[in-house]
């Protein structure tokens, strides 16, 4: 029998070594972000990480003034966890991200890491990114693209000319864990979103290893339609159930 | 003296009437989120964000109305639409690379004479997040910079190389500001029109960029 449904998020991520590379679905706002998964990595401890996802997140504090100024257009829930949860702690050793530094006048805990000098960041284009984690996916061990040529993204890539245009040599991202969020899923692993909290969680998942889903309900197999499954449940290995109310990130569950 | 600036709602204004009937757009952060707010009415525009959507409707600015399942890629709540479509990240992307998007506006830190675009970080000041703004500035089918002509400390935007680090090289055709619309070119920047009680030679006074001067420069309108 199938089931990948597991018990909790502690049990989803107990594998995780010292220096494993993660990739972390979203893109920035609270419904599509894994946030229990990446309290759970939190909560292990691990350490040497290295991230790979859009931003590395605006952690815990950041987090709590961000809710209350976003409060005038977006209500957002007491458990918005976020990548800069791991970065703040020191977790983080390396981040391939695309959005890195805080749209306003605060710095993240990444960007005070990079500037302090204790993290490395890979700087993408999010074409770029999705591009290298799909490829890690579909077994494609390098492509070539026009953009970044010319900028910072260019330093030590391959170039090559293709129809007069100068492209670079792209390498396929593969990690060891991508903890995406997701709406619905069912034993299978199959994985419906909803509205813009698809984004990077299902390009992420299948290019690691292991693949978690973080989901807001486990439906009886047959109860998603196949026509609308976004992501076959082949490229997932474990799904956890979020909690029905808000729980502290540093809480065992 | 020269006339006033154009404030950032007007910039908007004016870069909206670039939007033609049936076009994919794609609006910076910054100034160019204004734009989806003044589309002619008469011209169906269909808006991509880069977190996954197209064709979705005005953004919400009521907590009550607003779903944290639908936002834009400045985390703005959205409205639905009918025949907006919601998709992943790498598929979003897709529609950016492959050169689908007809537009996209942009925000500016400094654009060049040659249309060299810098947007992406001020070195010394923040470490730079490259976001969807360098996939678009390399691909979109026509990138507008939207930006005011200088700084709030006076220093040029549009210049004659930029000093700071480039999004993207060459990209950019058309660079409307709060005192002028230019066109790059290949025979280098060419004014286009200037904004009301503004003359060519106060535009080119503010930078040492070449702005090449036809005979017939119009005054900037909106409609």
């Amino acid at each position: 029998m199938i089931n990948k449904i597991v018990g909790s998020f502690d049990e989803a991520v107990a594998d995780m070594v010292d220096g494993a590379t993660v990739m972390i679905g979203g893109f920035g706002g609270p419904a599509e972000c894994p946030g229990y998964l990446i309290a759970a990595v939190a909560r292990k401890e691990v350490k040497d990480l290295t991230i790979v996802g859009n931003t590395g997140g605006w952690g815990v504090n950041l987090l709590a003034i961000l809710r209350e100024r976003m409060a005038v257009i977006l209500k957002i829930g007491e458990d918005w966890y976020d990548p800069g949860l791991l970065v703040g702690r020191g977790q983080v050793k390396k981040g391939i991200l695309c959005f890195p530094a805080a749209p306003a006048r605060v710095l993240t805990p990444f960007e005070q890491g990079v500037l302090q000098g204790q993290v490395e960041l890979e700087l993408l284009g999010q074409g770029t990114l999705c591009e290298r984690m799909r490829a890690a996916k579909g077994g494609i061990a390098a492509f070539y693209t026009p953009v970044g040529v010319g900028t910072v993204v260019e330093e030590g890539k391959e170039v090559r000319e293709f129809n007069g245009r100068k492209h670079l040599l792209e390498h396929a991202i593969k990690g060891d864990f991508s903890l995406i969020r997701a709406h619905k899923a069912d034993r299978y692993g199959n994985l419906v979103y909803r509205g813009t909290a698809r984004t990077f969680n299902p390009v992420m998942a299948g290019a690691s290893t292991v693949t978690v889903a973080e989901v807001d309900e486990v439906v009886e197999l047959g109860e998603l339609d196949p026509e609308c499954v976004v992501t076959p449940g082949v490229y997932v290995q474990r799904v956890v159930v979020r909690p029905k109310e808000p729980r502290p990130w540093d809480e065992a569950m | 003296m020269a006339g006033e600036r154009l404030d950032e709602q007007t910039m908007a204004i004016r870069a909206a009437k670039e939007f033609q009937d049936g076009m994919i757009i794609n609006l910076g952060v910054g100034i160019p989120t204004f734009c989806s707010n003044f589309v002619p009415p008469d011209r169906e525009i269909l808006f991509h964000s880069e977190n996954g959507v197209v064709g979705f409707g005005p953004i919400i600015d009521n907590p009550d109305d607003a779903d944290e399942n639908l936002i834009n890629a400045g985390a703005q709540p959205i409205s639905s639409k009918p025949g907006m479509a919601i998709m992943d990240h790498a598929e979003s992307l897709c529609i950016i690379r492959g050169g689908h998007v007809d537009i996209t506006v942009l925000g500016v830190v400094q654009v060049s004479e040659k249309g060299d675009l810098a947007n992406y970080t001020i070195p010394g000041k923040q470490i730079g997040s490259l976001g969807g703004g360098q996939d678009l500035a390399f691909c979109a089918k026509k990138v507008i910079a939207l930006t005011t002509f200088t700084t709030k400390e006076g220093d040029a935007k549009v210049v004659k190389e930029c000093t700071q680090p480039l999004t993207a090289p060459r990209c950019v055709d058309r660079i409307i500001t709060d005192i002028a619309v230019m066109d790059v070119r290949p025979e280098g920047l060419v004014l286009r029109e200037v904004a009301p009680g503004w003359t060519a030679e106060e535009v080119q006074g503010l930078t040492d960029a070449k702005i090449i001067v036809p005979p017939d420069v119009e005054e900037m309108t909106l409609l």
